[in-house]
């Protein structure tokens, strides 16, 4: 009796806490698509105007389009760096590189906010114009992480004897990283991919810091917030950035198998 | 210097082979030579030396002196993937994200064989390891059993000049194990490729291989065909690592005798003539099956094992422990130990 009533109670509890994590995000969706200004509740009707307002707000259009070039171009970087760092790590034994790893890793635990204003009081001090690239620079320091992870933990579960098997037969380095390694890898990589383009498309502190006149979607929307302007376009955006993120994540869980695709750092 | 039949051509020449890893020394300089079709098995205690010797010879590992030919083919500074070598590795090291008979064409796929001779090639070593329908599957759908005949099948389609195995059945269970022991020996035979086999198993060593080098600490303590080394171990090593053995000292001369060879006499019978006889008394019964396992301590304080076939059920007598008994044995069976150790 007391038994059932336990599971009662649990199962009561896990419900509420995921109401409370994702009624909010269900409200955001419902003023999207509110025919009313102003944010009031209950919604007075469904209308499609606020999106159509948002999407020929050319202000709104061209911090998406900088969102989506920043989030592409240090998806990329990312990915190049993040891989070569994880076979190095992998693959050699060298001075320092427990430290290296603890210094790419490092990024994930350290608040924005100090990233932020290191590489503000850097730029500032060397004479570089905050810009486009600038903001790339930012974001790649703490995207390289989620590459890195992803491809050494794929690494350090990968049967070592495979490549040796692959060189075996005949096949060499080259082949063996075609045939052999980058199919293997190959999953651990898009996931780390898009792990990384989510989180450069919805970061705004390290942007706050890096960014000169240029708006990114989030500091788009948190100015709007700030003013307290066009709050029915802000949840049209916010609602779109919602599915940008959350899509890419979700195929990047099922891709690595659940665990594998977290922003926590791989055991180490 | 170790040599094969000489009427026979060397398949691999290993000439004062020698690698350490830091201070450790895996493979003290060794000499061998194995003739082409042979069935070699290196066979040691882990440590021993073995698995860097076989991987010295596939090409994963750099001698730091000596010489290693393939072939008649000097490949020391060789890299893997162009030496004429195939391994199976103890853990099969099948590729996850290909199909079994993807597996298998590999290696022909990078010497770009023809598709055609590939598929044809593929299914004839599917064949040969009984796993014809099931080309089209994933390693990971496979028992153990059946991974380890991918393994096999993907290095002898290449038709290597020398195939290694590093201790391939040892993931299997004992039965399994012994059925693939009697299904290796059959392929090699008609495939007729040189296999150097890696294990610690006495028993799969003598089984299976023509000739047997016994390893202990990086070199090579006695090599010889399965008989040579069981019956007549050229050290103390060999004898104790291949089978049960008795080493007793007599007038001064360390000699072993094997338990299969020694008789136990019953109560009021005569010794037999030519046959030495040492009296002692029954300290343990030991029954495992088909035999039974005495340990007898003679009364110059020294313990025999005698083996007995149990070709009767065994009567109580037989199995009193601390019952006196007399052991016999003939000259002829017993061996002098090398004075080496």
């Amino acid at each position: 009796m007391s038994e059932t009533l336990t599971r009662f109670a649990l199962r009561a509890w896990v419900a509420l806490v995921l109401l409370f994590l994702f009624i909010p995000i269900v409200v955001i969706f419902l003023y999207a698509f509110n025919s009313s200004k102003i944010e009031a509740w209950p919604i007075e009707g469904f209308s499609m105007r606020w999106i159509n307002v948002t999407l020929s707000d050319a202000e709104v259009v061209s911090a998406i389009r900088l969102s989506v070039e920043v989030a592409l171009v240090t998806t990329l970087l990312a990915l190049i760096l993040g891989s070569c760092a994880a076979f190095a790590i992998h693959r050699t034994t060298f001075f320092g590189r427990d430290a290296i790893n603890f210094l790419l890793v490092l990024p994930l635990a350290l608040p924005g906010i100090i990233t932020g204003v290191a590489l503000h009081a850097f730029f500032d001090y060397s004479g570089i114009l905050l810009s486009v690239a600038t903001i790339v620079v930012g974001h790649t320091t703490f995207c390289i992480v989620v590459v890195y992870n992803n491809v050494l933990a794929r690494l350090r579960r990968t049967q070592g004897s495979l490549i040796e098997a692959a060189m075996d037969l005949g096949a060499n380095g080259f082949q063996t990283f075609k045939d052999i390694t980058l199919p293997l890898l190959s999953t651990a990589i898009i996931a780390g991919a898009m792990l990384a383009f989510a989180l450069s498309f919805d970061e705004i502190i390290v942007t706050t810091f890096t960014a000169g006149a240029q708006n990114t979607l989030p500091i788009w929307i948190f100015a709007q917030i700030r003013n307290g302007q066009r709050l029915p376009e802000v949840n049209v955006v916010v609602s779109l950035v919602i599915l940008v993120t959350i899509i890419p994540v979700l195929i990047a869980a099922r891709l690595t198998g659940g665990g594998g695709a977290s922003r926590v750092p791989a055991a180490k | 210097m170790i040599d094969g039949d000489p009427a026979k051509k060397a398949a691999l020449k290993v000439l004062g082979v020698r690698k350490s890893y830091g201070p450790v020394v895996a493979v003290a300089g060794i000499d061998l030579v194995v003739d082409e079709g042979e069935f070699f098995t290196l066979l040691g205690p882990s440590g021993s030396g073995k698995t860097t010797l076989l991987r010295l010879i596939a090409g994963f590992e750099r001698p730091d002196a000596g010489r290693i030919e393939l072939g008649g083919r000097d490949v020391t500074s060789v890299p893997p993937y162009l030496r004429d070598t195939n391994t199976v590795f103890q853990d099969y090291a099948l590729f996850p994200h290909m199909s079994v008979a993807e597996n298998i064409a590999y290696g022909l796929r990078v010497k770009h064989v023809s598709r055609q001779e590939r598929e044809k090639r593929v299914q004839r070593a599917l064949e040969m390891v009984r796993l014809t329908n099931l080309g089209g599957r994933r390693p990971n759908q496979l028992s153990g059993g059946q991974r380890q005949r991918v393994a096999l099948a993907r290095a002898v389609v290449n038709e290597p000049e020398v195939l290694l195995l590093d201790e391939p059945l040892g993931a299997l269970d004992l039965k399994l194990r012994q059925e693939m022991q009697i299904e290796l020996k059959q392929i090699q035979k008609e495939v007729g490729i040189t296999f150097v086999y890696v294990t610690h198993d006495q028993e799969e060593a003598l089984t299976m291989s023509d000739r047997v080098a016994v390893m202990a600490n990086g070199q090579i303590e006695q090599v010889g065909s399965p008989v040579e080394v069981y019956e007549r171990p050229a050290t103390e090593f060999v004898a104790g690592f291949i089978g049960i053995s008795n080493v007793l000292v007599r007038d001064g001369v360390r000699f072993v005798v094997r338990p299969e060879k020694i008789r136990m006499l019953s109560e009021g019978e005569p010794a037999p003539p030519g046959m030495v006889v040492e009296s002692g008394e029954v300290e343990e019964v030991i029954y495992v099956g088909m035999s039974t396992r005495y340990v007898v301590r003679l009364e110059r304080g020294e313990h025999l094992v005698a083996v007995r076939q149990n070709m009767d059920a065994l009567g109580d007598a037989e199995r009193f422990e601390g019952r006196p008994v007399r052991l016999a044995w003939t000259a002829d069976h017993t061996f002098v130990l090398d004075k080496r150790r």
